[in-house]
């Protein structure tokens, strides 16, 4: 179906996630820290106890400490499990790497970068002099039996190359990284339209890179704009209906994280979310009541604040809510 | 600091981050492509380019080039710093720049890490065993290709004895790696740390033997007080007094850079 360009692939938040997100799917999410997180996606994935993920991140955030929380995820390739400055190390990770419930394997944001770059482009791998002599590259996350298992799985971590162009680019040696295709990605943009071309506003982060390499794309977006209307400046657009298979419209889908030129991240929420993490109660709780009780992401959204979610719409001209109270007393230095 | 610069009397309140902010500030040279992280990195360049060094260019890891950063951003991926940039991109964009032969020797980093060892090697990953770590970090983000890839680093730090350690218990980000001719024989790109910036004063490396030593202490610290604190032997001997922050310079950083005291508290 995918290379029509005349063929609607809209449909609703539960029937795209019930029907390509499986237990044990490998799965990797769009956006960075606290901006254009998949939230909707990620909670609707909590909601619906996917379990047995297998997560790709370079630096997501937010969508991935929540997974994590929830219990859905079982494995997790990752540069940076942080949140900027609301937590330098994402708490429902921490916990569950050093109880050993998570097996995690790092990278840096580039390898994993090029590593979807890698697979968006059809290559086994990419080289990068980054890394070299580094516990990144000999301290593996998953053994070679585990790897030998899965057959989405590289059976090394990384490799070295002697330059096979003698000195040629001033590098004698070189990291390789595998290729990463993994069988959903999902990511949230400002604009899309009903065959799945989209447009990202601000900073593409891997997005673009995440979206070509995957099997199946989740397009979750702000607006849904006229079947014509991104064909009019189609030099802004980044990813074509060829790679798209479901386009959701969700209003406030990155939520609590940031979506450039339309809402700002919520600090209270961020704040809040960071303590509720800390106690193990009070996160089974949240989970509970806060996400999964409410039937869909409208009635997750019906229960916030109106008022705060007010304050966080984007001024036109910065893209963000300018002068946003952000400072709590929690901040740590 | 500017040695031309008629240096007013420092005013006597200023606390050890707003000190440490002025510190990296200083390094910073007129020019660069400075790399920044979250916190007072971000402080730090701003400071720069609103003080001493105008020309440089704030860029961020996840593709923002030269943000005009109107208001503090509290992550990398902050909408703040995508607003009135020359380009917003992406993270293949940003760490090419920094790979690149041409632009990648313009940037200045600016790295913090969990751990530090003699020749600047960092960990950001984790404390104890890797698969069942003690205490679990972040990880590298960019820091293990910023280390790897640009001119020069400096580098955050709290100053405690088990973050200054002989031997890291994760090795995240290169530094000297383990002495002169280190990173060529693993075939890494040349350059490395040139300052280690934390509360208590500034750490250097030695020429020759690209071994850390005190370079600066604080106004009110002694060497002793920071080898206290160091896991490992600093050289003391070419140890001055760190000038104070100006009046200019707090006036700066205060008003312009962080007014709402998000990062400096």
């Amino acid at each position: 179906m995918k290379p029509q360009s005349d063929h609607s692939r809209l449909t609703t938040l539960p029937e795209a996630i019930a029907e390509l997100v499986t237990d044990g799917s490998h799965l990797s999410i769009g956006g960075f820290t606290i901006n254009r997180n998949p939230m909707a996606a990620v909670y609707e994935i909590i909601r619906q106890q996917k379990r047995e993920l297998h997560l790709y991140a370079h630096s997501n955030g937010q969508g991935i400490d929540e997974l994590v929380g929830a219990g859905c995820v079982r494995r997790l390739e990752i540069a940076y499990a942080g949140t900027g400055r609301f937590a330098p190390t994402c708490v429902r990770f921490r916990q569950a790497v050093e109880s050993g419930e998570l097996q995690v394997e790092d990278y840096s944001n580039y390898q994993m970068t090029l590593r979807f770059l890698a697979g968006a482009m059809g290559v086994p791998f990419l080289p990068t002099r980054s890394g070299l002599g580094t516990d990144i590259l000999t301290k593996w996350g998953f053994s070679r039996k585990e790897r030998q298992q899965d057959d989405r799985l590289p059976e090394h971590k990384l490799a070295t190359i002697d330059n096979p162009f003698g000195d040629w680019g001033g590098a004698g040696k070189l990291i390789l990284v595998p290729a990463i295709n993994p069988d959903v990605t999902i990511i949230h943009v400002q604009e899309a339209d009903r065959f799945g071309n989209a447009r990202i506003a601000g900073l593409t982060f891997a997005d673009i890179e995440q979206a070509k390499a995957a099997r199946n794309l989740i397009i979750t977006c702000e607006r849904l704009v006229d079947d014509d209307f991104l064909r009019r400046e189609p030099e802004r657009n980044q990813i074509s209906f060829l790679h798209t298979d479901a386009v959701v419209v969700l209003p406030w889908g990155a939520y609590p994280t940031a979506c450039y030129g339309v809402y700002d991240y919520d600090p209270d929420y961020l704040h809040r979310y960071r303590e509720t993490a800390r106690n193990e109660k009070a996160y089974q709780s949240y989970l509970q009541e806060k996400i999964i009780t409410p039937e869909d992401h409208f009635a997750f959204l019906a229960r916030q604040d109106k008022a705060r979610l007010q304050r966080l719409v984007a001024d036109p001209e910065t893209g963000y809510a300018r002068g946003l109270d952000r400072k709590t007393q929690e901040m740590t230095p | 600091m500017n040695s031309d610069r008629k240096t007013p009397e420092a005013p006597a309140g200023y606390t050890l981050k707003e000190m440490m902010a002025i510190a990296a500030a200083r390094e910073i040279r007129d020019g660069e492509i400075v790399f920044c992280g979250t916190g007072i990195s971000m402080l730090a360049a701003m400071a720069a380019k609103n003080i001493s060094a105008p020309h440089s260019t704030i860029f961020f890891e996840t593709g923002a080039i030269d943000s005009l950063l109107e208001e503090v951003p509290l992550a990398v991926a902050d909408p703040r710093v995508m607003y009135g940039t020359a380009l917003n991109g992406g993270l293949a964009e940003a760490f090419a720049t920094m790979q690149n032969q041409f632009t990648g020797k313009k940037v200045i980093g600016i790295l913090g890490a969990a751990q530090i060892d003699p020749y600047g090697n960092l960990n950001s990953t984790a404390i104890g065993d890797y698969h069942r770590p003690q205490t679990r970090f972040s990880g590298s983000g960019g820091a293990c290709d910023v280390a790897s890839f640009v001119n020069r680093t400096i580098i955050f730090m709290q100053h405690e004895k088990r973050k200054f350690v002989e031997q890291l218990d994760y090795f995240t980000s290169p530094g000297w790696i383990d002495g002169p001719g280190g990173r060529e024989r693993l075939g890494l790109p040349p350059g490395g740390p040139e300052a280690v910036i934390t509360n208590l004063g500034i750490m250097r490396f030695d020429e020759q033997s690209k071994k850390m030593y005190l370079a600066a202490c604080y106004p009110g610290i002694s060497p002793e007080e920071i080898q206290e604190q160091t896991g490992f032997k600093l050289d003391p001997t070419r140890a001055i007094v760190c000038p104070p922050p100006t009046a200019t310079e707090l006036e700066i950083l205060r008003r312009r850079c962080d007014p709402q005291r998000l990062i400096l508290g």
